[in-house]
Formats: C-alpha cells, structure tokens, sequence
C-alpha cells in the first residue's frame, strides 16, 4: 500500500486559489464518498482549512492514484486543470508520511509552531472516522502524525516563546518577577490591546488589577470584568507605586507618566521592580523613566522586537524537529513495508519451520532407537502437518492480496504470530 | 602517586566531563541533560570527599596547609554549597559556572601550589583548626555563589533594559530569582563568615595567646565582614536589592578573594603558606 498526499498551502497558492479549492464542512461528507469512490482510492481524508486544502489517501497504485486525486481536486472544483496544477503538491510514499508529519507537527505553518493546524487535523481525521472513509493505515498513519507532533512540541522549544505582542508581555515580566502570583496590574486607559494583555497577567497568576481612566465609569466597568478595583484618574499617581506592572494606552497627546512620577513610585517601593508596558501612540510614558533602577519600560516597538527575536529562536528548533520526524518516518515506513503479502507469507512459514525443526529435534533426541527408516517417516509427518496447517491461511492471504482488505489480515496474522518486520529502511514502495 | 592524588586526577576529569554536559545543556538548550549533569556533578564531589578524607588519613589534619589543598577545599565546599543550592533553584547556567571554574581552580592549584610542608606545627594542631578552616570555607563558598549570581543579574539587567533578546537573554533566569539567591547567599554566608571569624580568633587566643594581632587577613578578614555586614544592614533597612545588591555582592567577594588568596600569595603572617615552611 502507498500513501499520498496532493493538496495546496499558503506557500503555494495565493488565498485566490485556496478558497476556491475549500471544500465546505456541510457537505464534506458527499465529498469524502466521492473521493473514496475513486477507482484506485482505498481510504480518504480531506483536510480544509484557511491555508491549506490536503488530500490524504492510501492505494495499491500510487501514480494512478495520484492522477485521479489531481482530477478529482479539479473536478470537484470546477477549475480548469492547468489553472489548478502549478499550485499543487503531490507527495508519495515517503515524502507523502514527511510532508503530514511535517504539517501537524506545524513546521509547515504561517507561524512556525502554532498550535492549531494539529487540531484542524485531528477533526478532519474525525470526520473521516463518522462517514467510514479511512481504515486500518490512515487510521495508523494519523495516529502517528498525532504523536509526532507531540513529540516534536515536548521535545523541542518549536511552540514555546511567545509570538504575540500581549503574550510577549506576559514572557518579560516572568523574567523580571519569575512568578505572577501576588502581583499587582495598573491598567491606565482601555484599549484593545490592553485588555488582552492583562487578561493574560490574571491567567498567568496575577490576583490584583487596579484601573484607571479619563471616565471613571469606564474604569469601573473594566475593574469589575476583572474583580479588581477602579481608581479615580486625576489621583492614580499616589496609586503608583503599588504597581508592579503598568499597561498604559490612553490617548492623551502628552506622558501621563513622567520620569518623576516614577521616580517618586520606585523609591516608594524601595527599588522594587517596576515593568511598564506603553502600548499608546503618542507614548503614555517617558522614554527616559527606562534609565531608573529597577525599571524597565517597553513600548510597542520593543514588545515587537521580542516577538521577532522569539520567532528566531524557534527557527532554531526546527533541524531538531526534523531530525524527530526522519526517525518517525522510518518507524511507520517499516510498519507499512511489513503489510505486504510476499513477505509476511514467507516470514509466517518461517515461523512455523522453526517450531518444527526445534520440537524435532526433542522429540529425535529421546527416541534415539529408532532407525533410518524410521526417522524420515516423522520428519515427513510434521512437514505434512505444517503445509496442511498453512495451507488455508496462505490461500486466504494470496487471495486478499487484490482486495482492500488485504492488509488488515496481513497486519492481523503479523501481530497473532509476532513476526518480526522486515527491514527496508525508508522505502515505502516496495 | 599516592591514592589522594589519584583520586584528586579523578575528581579533576569528573568535574570537568560535568562542566562539558553543563554546557550541552546550556548553549544547545537539551533539557534531558540536566539530571546527567547534576548527578555527574555529585559523583564528582563524592570522589572529592573521598580525596579529602584521604588526603587527612595522609597527613593526620585538615587538608589546607598549601594552596594546592587550599583550592580543592574551596572548590569542594563551592560545588557542595551549589548542590544544596539545587535542590531549590535549578540552575543549568550556574551549573557550567560552579564546575567549570572549580576545575580551572583545582588545577591550577595542582600545578603552582604543589610545594609547602606537610607537617602541621604541633601550635596549631589543635581541634579549633578543623572547625575554623571549614566554617570560613563555607562562608567563602556561598559568597562565590552570590558573585556568580550577582554577575548573571548584572548582564540580565542590563539586556532587559537595553531590549537585546540575545542568546543569553533566553537562557540566563529571571531577575528575581537571582536577586532571591544573592539574599539566601547573604543570609547563610553572614553568619559563617562571624563563626569563622570568631572561632579564628579563639584559636588565635589558644595558639599565641592573643584574640587579635592584625595579621594581614585578620585584617582583610574583617574588611570583608564589614562590607557584608552593610549590604545586609541596607538591604533590610533601606531595601536596596536588585543591583545594588549584585554590585555589592561583586565587590564583597573580590575582597573576600584577596583576604584568601591575595594574602596568602602576597603579604607575610600567620595565614601564609609560608609561615608554614617557616615552622
């Protein structure tokens, strides 16, 4: 059996394409049985998301398979061929298993290592699982991607440093503070931004927000959504120093917060750290309060520096992602080279010879009266016995060799015998 | 070659394969090598106690009479502290630190300090020595600790507030906890840095029948115990921390280096190595 993956993504289509190859949810279920209708299709996946239109499929004829997926993505479609081929990828064998393995393990996508392609995944697996359209290998070839793409965000940093501004923020005050718990957030003004990002403090163990804004009724509003308490504007500057962290994004043309102001507020604290975080544009807070000991002040522009060196450093983690997968795909390749017929008959004999050959030679040993003669009569019986044993069991798997089915027996009969797997390395074609 | 100093070549290669898995985990950032790293580390120091022990079967006292076993002990009281300090803080960088600057010191140790006299003169062969030697180790080894902490917030300090988001930045800890080390360093090498002192002068009392002479380290010493009695007194009075505080805990142990080493090397008196080899 092959595997086959034909599809396009966000690195070789422009969103033009794509969404006119997306297949809709509603009627993804007459799209599988139409794919899995296909003369040389055995199983059938479609994935469909915003950057990225895969079909997976397994069959015994990989080129005249993947012919078929090709039309079958441009008929469905409606899209003249030409138009749709240059934008696609065709993946056999083991370049198909690296490509999945690749995807959900996110290497592929538009931000390295985020989470969600493994999830989009995971429900088209499922969809295909209700309307019955996969069997014994994509149901063992998506597992294995599911634990790759484990694998890969355990072993490696590729998903950790954050890639979001208000994420960042929460990054930089672990390395200022190392734990959240029991400190305090100084919200002043309400912005978008700012909210998200101490909604991310209060998940990463902040307990106290105080709020300030221009309209205090606005202040109390957010206070309440996060059980902290509103502070009246012109007065927050006495409240200052009970900050541990400032979120400030109002729209006030001049600094809300002067140098002095925070200078009066970190001696107040008596040099407790203070991170301020400026998110407005024209700035809230004066560049130069970053020169005080024990304060660190960061505008969006810095948050977004972070960001970009995050990036890099998971960037860094893909060669060891990659090494992961090349190990993986040898594993599931063996898995998948074993489900053929030849060998597994050969190894089934094998097996069976064995156990002859050893309970002989017991059973020789102790009947050591018997003569020549004798001897060859035995020998020929448990031959006898082994081919008429065997005999049903190679009949059916020859049989099933033409049918779908086939490998599910052979799997079967691998795992009642524990035969061992032949060793063919990567090559899946055999 | 007597069995310590084989067992001192072994603790040497030991301390040195620790250092190489540190630093594996460190620039290469493979968190698996952590636990290798750490139980290495403690192989090592238990081939270093068994040097220690017996280098003193050897002798019959306190293995510190030349610089070659004054480093040793330092560095075995060092990497001793450091594992204790482990068990809280889980510190890859301070890891590469501890075993990579013990094996630069016990090997130079080996190679300029060799010389000295093994007999102990029968005046100081009393059992004040033991407990003065090792409490003043242990003080200087928690400072040691503090100045490497102190040095990591300084350059973590400084790449937060420039925003350079460098390699060091990602893999040295937070601010806090580094300034939470320096105080837990402050705390426990205040009080061995007084006992050492003190029992120090005891001794001194028993031995030359005088608690003070203003021997050079005598002098240095207190120096040094001044200084950190400052640092603690502004920390909890006027709260200075962060890097104030690291800053201090820099100067702190450079001059309690100088009271150990630069003594010993430079300027005459009882705690010489060469007031030894006088008799």
């Amino acid at each position: 059996m092959h595997i086959l993956v034909v599809g396009l993504s966000h690195k070789t289509a422009p969103v033009a394409m794509r969404e006119r190859v997306a297949f809709q949810p509603a009627t993804i279920g007459d799209s599988l049985q139409a794919m899995r209708d296909l003369p040389s299709i055995a199983e059938a996946i479609i994935v469909s998301t915003c950057n990225r239109v895969e079909l997976i499929a397994c069959s015994r004829t990989a080129d005249e398979a993947e012919r078929e997926l090709v039309h079958f993505m441009a008929d469905h479609h409606e899209i003249p061929l030409e138009e749709l081929e240059p934008h696609l990828f065709q993946y056999q064998g083991a370049d198909a298993i690296r490509h999945l393995f690749r995807v959900s393990s996110s290497l592929d996508s538009m931000v390295l290592g985020e989470p969600q392609i493994l999830g989009q995944i995971k429900s088209a697996y499922n969809t295909s699982v209700e309307h019955k359209s996969v069997g014994l290998i994509l149901n063992r070839f998506l597992h294995k991607a599911f634990s790759v793409a484990k694998r890969v965000r355990t072993e490696t940093e590729i998903a950790s440093n954050a890639v979001s501004v208000s994420f960042a923020a929460v990054e930089l005050a672990r390395k200022i503070f190392d734990d959240l718990t029991n400190k305090t957030v100084l919200l002043i003004g309400a912005g978008e931004m700012c909210e998200l990002a101490a909604r991310h403090f209060v998940n990463n163990g902040v307990t106290k927000v105080l709020v300030t804004n221009r309209t205090f009724a606005r202040a109390e509003k957010l206070a309440q959504e996060f059980e902290g308490s509103p502070i009246p504007f012109d007065t927050f500057h006495e409240e200052l120093h009970r900050a541990d962290i400032v979120l400030s994004s109002t729209g006030a043309d001049e600094p809300v917060l002067t140098r002095e102001h925070i200078a009066g507020a970190i001696k107040q604290r008596k040099y407790k750290p203070m991170f301020l975080i400026d998110i407005a544009v024209p700035r809230d807070i004066a560049p130069e309060a970053n020169d005080l000991d024990g304060v660190y002040l960061y505008d969006v522009d810095d948050l977004q520096g972070v960001v970009a060196a995050n990036l890099k450093e998971r960037e860094k983690e893909v060669t060891k992602a990659e090494a992961i997968i090349e190990e993986e795909i040898g594993q599931f390749a063996n898995w998948l080279a074993a489900l053929d017929v030849v060998p597994t008959i050969k190894a089934l004999r094998e097996r069976f010879d064995e156990v002859r050959q050893s309970e002989l030679d017991k059973a020789l040993s102790s009947l050591s009266h018997l003569g020549d003669k004798e001897r060859n009569a035995v020998k020929a019986m448990t031959l006898a016995m082994m081919n008429k044993m065997l005999h049903q069991p190679m009949t059916v798997l020859k049989k099933a060799q033409n049918g779908d089915n086939g490998s599910e027996f052979v799997d079967a009969i691998r795992t009642l015998f524990d035969l061992p797997s032949p060793d063919t390395g990567e090559d899946t074609t055999s | 070659m007597t069995i310590s100093l084989l067992l001192f070549k072994a603790t040497l290669l030991l301390y040195l394969a620790t250092t190489a898995l540190y630093l594996v985990d460190v620039v290469k950032r493979r968190a698996a090598a952590t636990l290798p790293s750490r139980l290495l580390m403690l192989v090592g120091y238990l081939v270093h106690c068994a040097t220690l022990l017996a280098r003193y079967l050897e002798l019959g006292h306190t293995p510190v009479t030349n610089l070659y076993e004054s480093l040793s002990f330092f560095v075995w009281t060092v990497v001793g502290v450091f594992l204790l300090f482990e068990l809280r803080y889980r510190l890859a960088v301070l890891g590469a630190f501890v075993a990579g600057s013990g094996s630069i010191f016990m090997a130079a140790g080996a190679l300029i300090g060799r010389s000295g006299v093994r007999e102990l003169p029968p005046v100081l062969d009393h059992w004040l020595f033991p407990v003065h030697v090792i409490l003043a180790f242990l003080g200087n080894a928690v400072f040691a600790l503090a100045f490497a902490a102190g040095i990591m917030y300084l350059v973590q300090e400084r790449l937060l507030k420039s925003k350079t988001f460098n390699a060091l930045y990602y893999r040295l800890p937070s601010l806090d906890m580094l300034d939470r080390i320096n105080y837990s360093c402050l705390s426990f090498g205040f009080p061995l840095l007084t006992l050492g002192i003190i029992s120090g002068s005891v001794w001194a009392e028993v031995a030359w029948g005088s608690y003070w002479s203003w021997d050079p380290k005598q002098t240095w010493g207190l120096i040094t115990w001044l200084l950190y009695a400052a640092m603690l007194h502004s920390r909890l009075t006027v709260g200075w921390r962060g890097r104030r505080a690291a800053i201090f805990a820099i100067i702190g142990f450079l001059c309690l280096l100088f009271s150990f080493l630069g003594v010993n090397l430079l300027m005459d008196g009882q705690h010489a190595f060469s007031a030894f080899e006088g008799g």
